[in-house]
């Protein structure tokens, strides 16, 4: 372990880079799940722990797109299209009747949706692991010391477009507005006109597309296979918890931090300890907020 | 035949279709064992989730520190632990008799009584949370668990441990385990039997319901909802311990912290027979074990679905389990009294409480 | 439903038990083995459905294609007589404790004396102490994890190399690239990823083993997380150390994921060695990507083994794949498990008797050529004389290199990177 500190220090600090850059590319992705959860959480109070399912799920559109001989960079809108419609359903078969229950139904529910959703990959798809393969070049630096796939750069592009455009709209259409509104006080939402009911749907369906695209990306990156959501759904947690879900800049920053942190742990502590300092973390960041809670409670006190 | 009669008559039956069970189904010995090792599951689960109102989705972790606290003593008594688990299995130890029976009652003692140790320690740390940030701590504490377990090799790692083995017969063994399995189970409903005719019922349940005023009446609430995941942690870790020594061999993710399987059972069984009350949890593990072990094998990959489904119906349509809606179909047959009159005053007072 | 697809077998199986447990109750007592008139009665619990089912139906297969080739040859000559085989299954649903329980049926109730093995290593796990309790003799086929054999067992054997010498060649190849370089051995740095699994950490524990015979140093000794999607930076830890040989073990999920980041970090390592690149079929998801990348194998169809029955490994696989529908290549899996029933046929002609302990002692004493490579048996039960090959992916195919004895292909060293 202080070997690899020693290495990223003294003998090899350019390797400070590779991991940076790794982890900012992947990070920016994990922002975009992070996001979508952000958003039914704040707007719905949601809990949705099929999250990183909705992931995976984009992923193999992508796959399968692939598969067919279509490059799986066009899984990206079509991702958008399918998961919407699948988010719009899931949210009128189950969601629509937990909003109202307490929390921990919500989730419940969405982790059944979560075991339905990876089981049945796992019967289309089979348990081995899939790749899209985009087929982009690779750029590198001094001497291949530093290597960036062009798939990241360009899926770093995509993510980033893809949340100015969330953005746009939720501050521009009306659609958009109504969610904030919604969000802000559901009762006067109402009152004013605005079809809660249809907002919570179009969030959810929305959520849902978000993660379909960050899937497609994830599985132009990195491997998919039908079991490898819980890690996404956790990820997207720790960051919003840390965040907030009202803080998109916060989101971001987090969601960033998150990939570079993961990289230095592989690297610093061995891979064994990557998918542990993503729990380890989700667990520090509930106590932190629980001092500062704590803290709050002590005034009133 | 009055209702407490009743009651005890039913309970007499079914500890006498326990003692013989293996006998009559030799073959089923395991398969029974394991719905007990269910059963002390969904009660255990139910004294936070039902009676006190915090759903933990990480109580699986005690039964996982249970299992590995039970192997360490039992080998660490006799043996370095580094280098048995070190040789990943590859080291014959032979136990004697009196070494093993030794090692394993102590263990099971020693993983009651850490596991509930480490219930008062994570309680100070995760009680603050309220709600879905609650069910989502312990699922954090119990998947950190298994991933941190996986990742010390003193423990055995990835590669787990292979237990002492028995020294006698296999038939010996699996009445032995049977009736460990059985009789935790027993006495996990036995005590909680107990506990719940006293004032500590009265005190989680009045956390459940509102946990400030519970606080503003001058109950302490932490102290009760730390000794109340103690209790569970007791029992859990005990059923860890025996069912590890059943299995003869553990791991970390999928025998000892098993999150997504056990841990999500727990759960499903205790709402499955309705939450929050005592024979609820029995009877939604009786179903739910009897249900899986019969469909499981025919349903070719599909069970894991049917599964996900059963959760989500469970959840979304039938939350108040099958005795909640028994109980509130014919209320008098569980000896509710309805007085027409104050029961209208309860659903006012409920609705303004929602 | 499986029936449908092995007609006949239903009925047979049915009255083979009832005859089984008619005959065990009258050979109870007697110390003559279970023999039907001119058949002697094999047992196995194999796994027909759960999660080993594949690889399940994979053995059995091999298992029936032997037996149906010795009684079409003649049987098995004991004593002047000549016997015929037979097997009586069980599905053991892929649960240890099942297994466990069948193997008791099958020794107490059907009074079968000569056993077959189970799919995979936690199986033969739970049964070998079934056999060795009732001192029934079990020659198995799948069971690779050394801990089988260092628990003392005498009535276990298996044909198939044990999971540490999985990559143990690739050790023995990069000392020998490094003397051929003019380097000493113990010069060599080694990078190791090994899933956090049993096989794997097996594996794991020959290559230790192995480097340190040549004072090897490891420089990288990462362990891979089950849900493994990225290894980036072991790799990138990798780039820095620079070492002479990057070994990965996990599953076909570990390979494939590898595979794609050694390419796409532009991993410039002079020799790679992996487990499983068949299963994660990377030669056909990365193409030149995944050239001169070394894979461990129990098996080849193209190694030069030969024996009478089957033939070459070649015509083994011919052979195998008219008799069953749905094979395009031959899975060892399915080799190992016909030539431990030749093994059965071997040892009970030696033996010229049926008498438990004359066949066990023959079993322990076998030194025979099949086509899935030679086997002798170690005190502790397991093959010491069949190397595991290493093949070298060359132009899209599998090439045998190492170790030399047979090799088809030299080795292509250093690894050209497919960038």
């Amino acid at each position: 372990m202080l070997d690899n500190l020693s290495l990223l220090f003294d003998l090899a600090p350019v390797f400070n880079i590779q991991l940076l850059l790794d982890g900012l590319f992947i990070g920016a992705i994990f922002a975009l799940a992070a996001y979508g959860l952000a958003l039914v959480w704040g707007v719905m109070n949601v809990k949705n722990l099929a999250q990183g399912d909705f992931v995976i799920m984009g992923g193999y559109i992508a796959y399968s797109l692939g598969e067919w001989g279509i490059h799986p960079i066009l899984g990206l809108p079509l991702a958008i299209v399918v998961m919407f419609a699948f988010g719009w359903a899931v949210y009128v078969l189950v969601i629509r009747r937990v909003i109202d229950r307490d929390l921990f139904t919500s989730l419940l529910a969405t982790f059944g949706i979560a075991i339905v959703v990876q089981q049945s990959l796992n019967l289309i798809y089979g348990p081995e692991v899939k790749i899209a393969e985009s087929g982009f070049g690779i750029r590198s630096a001094l001497d291949n010391q530093l290597t960036v796939s062009d798939i990241k750069v360009v899926s770093f592009v995509m993510a980033a477009a893809l949340a100015i455009a969330v953005v746009v709209f939720m501050k521009r259409s009306r659609m958009g507005q109504a969610i904030r509104a919604t969000a802000q006080d559901p009762r006067a939402a109402k009152i004013m006109g605005i079809d809660t009911d249809r907002v919570y749907a179009f969030t959810f369906a929305l959520n849902a597309a978000i993660c379909g695209a960050a899937g497609v990306l994830i599985a132009m990156i990195w491997v998919i296979q039908p079991f490898y959501g819980i890690t996404h759904s956790i990820r997207s947690f720790v960051i919003v918890t840390a965040a907030g879900f009202g803080n998109l800049p916060g989101v971001i920053i987090a969601g960033l931090g998150l990939g570079v942190a993961e990289q230095y742990s592989g690297f610093v502590m061995g891979a064994e300890f990557q998918q542990a300092t993503v729990v380890g973390l989700l667990v520090a960041v509930l106590v932190w907020r629980q001092i500062q809670q704590g803290r709050l409670r002590q005034v009133v006190q | 035949m009055t209702a407490k009669n009743k009651q005890l008559l039913l309970c007499a039956l079914i500890l006498l279709a326990g003692i013989v069970a293996p006998f009559l189904f030799p073959n089923y010995t395991f398969q029974i064992a394991v719905l007990w090792v269910m059963i002390l599951f969904a009660l255990t689960w139910d004294i936070m989730g039902g009676q006190m109102g915090y759903n933990s989705l990480g109580n699986i972790f005690f039964f996982g520190a249970g299992m590995y606290i039970c192997a360490v003593i039992q080998i660490g008594l006799f043996y370095n632990v580094g280098d048995y688990t070190s040789a990943y299995g590859a080291v014959k130890v032979d136990f004697t008799p009196g070494q093993y029976y030794l090692g394993l009652v102590l263990g099971i003692l020693a993983s009651a009584v850490v596991s509930a140790l480490f219930a008062v320690i994570f309680g100070w740390i995760v009680f603050g949370l309220r709600g879905p940030y609650f069910a989502i701590g312990t699922l954090g504490v119990a998947i950190a668990a298994g991933e941190l377990v996986g990742a010390w090799d003193w423990l055995g790692g990835g590669s787990g441990i292979s237990m002492p083995t028995y020294p006698g017969e296999p038939d010996d063994r699996a009445l032995l385990f049977y009736f460990l399995c059985f009789g935790s189970a027993v006495a996990t409903f036995a005590f909680l039997r107990v506990l719940y005719a006293t004032r500590f019922k009265l005190a989680i349940n009045a956390i459940r319901d509102d946990e400030a005023k519970a606080e503003a009446m001058g109950i302490h609430t932490l102290r009760f909802k730390i000794v109340a995941w103690s209790i569970a942690a007791f029992f859990l870790g005990i059923s860890g311990a025996i069912y590890g020594n059943m299995s003869g061999f553990i791991e970390p993710l999928e025998v000892a912290f098993p999150t997504v399987t056990f841990g999500i059972f727990m759960v499903l069984m205790a709402l499955l027979g309705g939450k929050g009350t005592l024979w609820g949890p029995v009877l939604g593990a009786t179903l739910f074990h009897v249900i899986k072990e019969v469909t499981w094998t025919h349903l070719l990959g599909w069970q894991w679905v049917a599964l996900g489904l059963l959760i989500i119906i469970n959840v979304v349509y039938f939350q108040q389990g099958l005795l909640g809606w028994a109980q509130e179909k014919w209320p008098e047959a569980f000896g509710i009294r309805v007085d027409e009159p104050e029961s209208a005053d309860d659903n006012a007072a409920r609705r303004a409480a929602e | 439903m499986k029936f449908n697809t092995l007609p006949g077998r239903a009925q047979g199986f049915s009255r083979l038990v009832m005859a089984g447990a008619a005959v065990g109750l009258l050979a109870a007592g007697s110390a003559q083995a279970k023999i039907e008139g001119d058949t002697i009665v094999l047992g196995s619990a194999i796994s027909l459905t759960g999660k080993y089912a594949t690889n399940g139906v994979h053995a059995q297969n091999g298992y029936d294609l032997a037996v149906r080739k010795i009684n079409e040859g003649g049987g098995v000559k004991v004593d002047g007589k000549s016997y015929k085989l037979k097997v009586v299954y069980y599905d053991d649903e892929s649960t240890p404790a099942r297994g466990a329980q069948l193997a008791e049926r099958l020794i107490k109730q059907d009074g079968v004396q000569f056993m077959l093995g189970p799919y995979s290593s936690g199986l033969t796990k739970a049964i070998a102490p079934v056999t060795e309790k009732y001192k029934i003799p079990m020659v198995e086929a799948e069971g690779a994890s050394r801990s089988l054999f260092t628990q003392g067992y005498k009535y276990l054997f298996a044909v198939l190399s044990t999971s540490e010498q999985y990559l143990a060649s690739a050790i023995d190849l990069a000392a020998e690239m490094a003397e051929k370089e003019g380097r000493k051995p113990s010069d060599v740095k080694i990078a190791m990823a090994f899933e956090n699994d049993p096989f794997s950490l097996d594996v794991r524990a020959g290559v230790v083993d192995d480097a340190k015979k040549y004072g090897m140093k490891v420089v990288i000794d990462d362990k891979l997380p089950r849900d493994l999607s990225d290894m980036s930076a072991t790799l990138t830890k990798a780039k820095a150390l620079k070492p002479d040989l990057l070994i990965v073990s996990g599953h076909s999920k570990g390979a494939a994921t590898a595979v794609r980041q050694i390419n796409e970090m532009k991993i410039d390592i002079p020799m790679i060695a992996m487990t499983h690149c068949e299963a994660a079929k990377v030669t056909d998801k990365f193409g030149a990507g995944a050239n001169d990348i070394l894979c461990s194998t129990q098996w080849a169809e193209t190694l030069s083994y030969e024996d009478e029955m089957f033939g070459t490994a070649a015509e083994f696989h011919e052979e195998f794949k008219a008799n069953f529908e749905g094979y395009t290549t031959v899975p060892y899996q399915s080799a190992q498990a016909a030539a431990a029933v030749m093994v059965w046929k071997d040892a009970f002609e030696r033996a010229n008797s049926f008498e438990i302990d004359k066949v066990r002692d023959a079993i322990a004493a076998t030194d025979m050529q099949t086509f899935y490579g030679p086997i002798r048996f170690s005190e502790a039960g397991n093959n010491i004389a069949k190397p595991m090959v290493l093949r070298q992916i060359q132009g899209g195919s599998y090439n045998v290199v190492a170790p030399s004895k047979w090799a088809s292909h030299p080795l292509n060293f250093p690894r050209e990177a497919g960038f």
